[in-house]
C-alpha cells in the first residue's frame, strides 16, 4: 500500500505508531476503505431516507436567532435535495469585518441601509376617480426626491399630484411607483443585529448575496446565505457543493440524527458534476440517466418508452435497474467483473504458424 | 474572490493533465464538469478543455484533491 495517498491525518497518526500496533492500523483502515463495486449510492439513499422518516413533517420552526422563520426537518432537506431556485424563507448572516465587528453603532446603520424600501411602505396612494388624478402623500425625504423628479414640480412639499388621461393608465402607473426602490438591497424584507460571541452580526429575512457581498464593512470571507442557487450564482460550483453539505447536515443535526457526512457529500457530488446544481429528482440527476430502462423504471414510463421508440435509443445495459428489468446479474458488487478471455486458445494456431513461417 | 466556500481551484499543465486522464484511465467526457463562466475562475486564465485541481478541505480527510474540466458555457 502506498502510504503518500493516505489523508494527512491518517499519515501523521501512522507515523507516530510503530511495530504490530501500525500494522494492525493500516489493516484495519484498508478494511474500512470502500470497495470497488459498492453500491454507494444506494447506501447512501438508504442512508439519508431512513432518519428522514423519522423527521418531523411540519416543523416551520423559529430556528437560531427569534424573529426569523425558517423552514426546518422535512420540508427543508426536501428543498435542498430538489434544488430550488427560490426557497420558502431565505436568509442571511452578514459578518462584519475585522475594523467593525465590534462596533454595534455601525453593525445598526449598516443594516438600516440594507433593508429593501419600496415607494409603497413610505407613501401614502389613492386614485382620485372622478379627477382622474394619482395623490401621493410622503414625508420622506428620498422619496420626495423621487417624486420631485417625476413631476418635475420644485416646491418642497408633501403632496404630490399625477394627472393622466385616462384611469388605466392611472393604474399602470400606480402598479409602477408602488413598485420602485427607494433604497436598501432588493430582496431583503427585514433585518436584525445580534450579539454573537463578541461581535455583532447582521441576520437578514431575503437574501442577496452578490450584493451584500459588494458593500463595504462586510466580512465577504464569512458572509453567507442559506439559498444554495444564489451561492452558486455569486461562487461557483464547488462552493455551492459545499453549501448544499453544509445545509444538509445542519438539518439533520437539528433534528438529532447521525447521517454519515459521507452520504451527503456524496449526493452533493452528484448534484454538481455537470457544473450546474441540479436536483435529485426527474427534472436533475435521475431524469438525465442514460439508460431508457432506468428512466422509464423511476417516472413518466410512457414518455420515456415513446421517445426511445421515436429517436431509436439504445440501452446498453450497464446499470442496476435495466438488468433487474430483464433478469439479469446486476452490475454491483462481484456483478461488476465481466468475463475476459485471453487469446490463448484461439490465436495458438496462428501464433505456432506465424513461427514457421 | 476569497470565500469560506470557495476552495483553491488551479489549472493543470497540460502534461499534467494527459498524465492524470491517463491514471484514471478516463476521458475528458467522464470527469466533473464546471463552466468557463463560473464565478471561482473568472480570476484565471482558462480555455475550455483545460483542467482545473480542486483542492478541498474534507471534513473525513483532511484534504481532498478533485478535478472539473472546464466545459463552455
Amino acid at each position: 500500500m502506498n502510504l503518500d495517498e493516505l489523508p494527512k491525518s491518517i499519515r501523521e497518526r501512522l507515523n507516530e505508531m510503530k511495530g504490530s500496533e501500525r500494522k494492525r492500523f493500516i489493516e484495519n483502515y484498508k478494511k474500512a476503505l470502500v470497495v470497488p463495486g459498492e453500491a454507494v449510492g444506494t447506501v447512501a439513499a438508504q442512508s439519508i431516507g431512513e432518519p428522514g422518516t423519522q423527521m418531523t413533517l411540519r416543523t416551520f420552526h423559529y430556528a437560531g436567532v427569534a424573529e426569523l422563520s425558517v423552514p426546518l426537518g422535512l420540508p427543508r432537506l426536501i428543498e435542498i435535495i430538489d434544488a430550488k431556485k427560490t426557497p420558502t424563507n431565505s436568509i442571511m448572516t452578514i459578518f462584519l469585518n475585522e475594523k467593525h465587528k465590534k462596533d454595534k453603532e455601525y453593525a445598526e446603520k449598516l443594516a438600516s441601509r440594507l433593508q429593501e424600501r419600496l415607494l409603497s411602505d413610505v407613501c401614502d396612494m389613492r386614485i382620485d376617480v372622478q379627477n382622474r388624478e394619482l395623490i401621493i402623500e410622503t414625508r420622506d425625504k428620498d422619496a420626495k426626491k423621487i417624486l420631485k423628479k417625476l413631476t418635475g414640480s420644485e416646491e418642497n412639499k408633501e403632496k404630490f399630484i399625477i394627472k393622466k388621461e385616462s384611469l388605466s393608465e392611472l393604474k399602470k402607473m400606480k402598479n409602477k411607483l408602488e413598485k420602485k426602490k427607494i433604497r436598501g438591497i432588493k430582496g431583503i424584507k427585514r433585518v436584525f443585529v445580534r450579539k454573537n460571541n463578541d461581535e455583532y452580526v447582521i441576520y437578514t429575512e431575503g437574501s442577496n448575496l452578490k450584493s451584500v457581498l459588494n458593500l463595504e464593512g462586510v466580512d465577504k470571507f464569512r458572509t453567507t446565505t442559506n439559498d444554495i442557487f444564489q451561492i452558486y450564482e455569486t461562487l461557483g460550483i464547488e462552493a455551492a457543493r459545499n453549501a448544499i453539505i453544509e445545509e444538509a447536515k445542519k438539518v439533520l443535526d437539528e433534528q438529532g440524527l447521525d447521517v454519515d457526512i459521507r452520504h451527503i457529500m456524496l449526493v452533493a457530488d452528484q448534484m454538481t458534476v455537470t457544473g450546474e446544481v441540479q436536483a435529485v429528482g426527474r427534472t436533475g440527476i435521475s431524469g438525465a440517466k442514460e439508460s431508457v430502462l432506468a428512466r422509464a423504471a423511476f417516472e413518466e414510463t410512457e414518455k420515456h418508452i415513446l421517445n426511445a421508440a421515436i429517436y431509436g435509443e439504445v440501452d446498453n445495459l450497464d446499470g442496476v435497474a435495466e438488468n433487474i428489468i430483464i433478469g439479469q446479474p446486476i452490475p454491483l458488487g462481484t456483478g461488476t467483473v465481466e468475463l475476459a478471455i485471453k487469446e490463448f486458445p484461439f490465436n495458438l494456431e496462428r501464433r505456432k504458424s506465424r513461427k514457421k513461417k | 474572490m476569497r470565500h469560506r466556500l470557495v476552495p483553491r481551484h488551479e489549472v493543470l499543465s497540460k502534461e499534467e493533465a494527459e498524465k492524470l486522464l491517463k491514471f484514471y484511465n478516463v476521458t475528458k467526457n467522464e470527469i466533473p464538469r464546471i463552466k468557463k463562466t463560473d464565478p471561482a475562475l473568472k480570476d484565471m486564465d482558462v480555455k475550455v478543455g483545460d483542467i482545473i485541481k480542486i483542492t478541498r478541505e474534507s471534513p473525513t480527510s483532511g484534504v481532498a484533491i478533485y478535478y472539473r474540466v472546464v466545459i463552455e458555457g
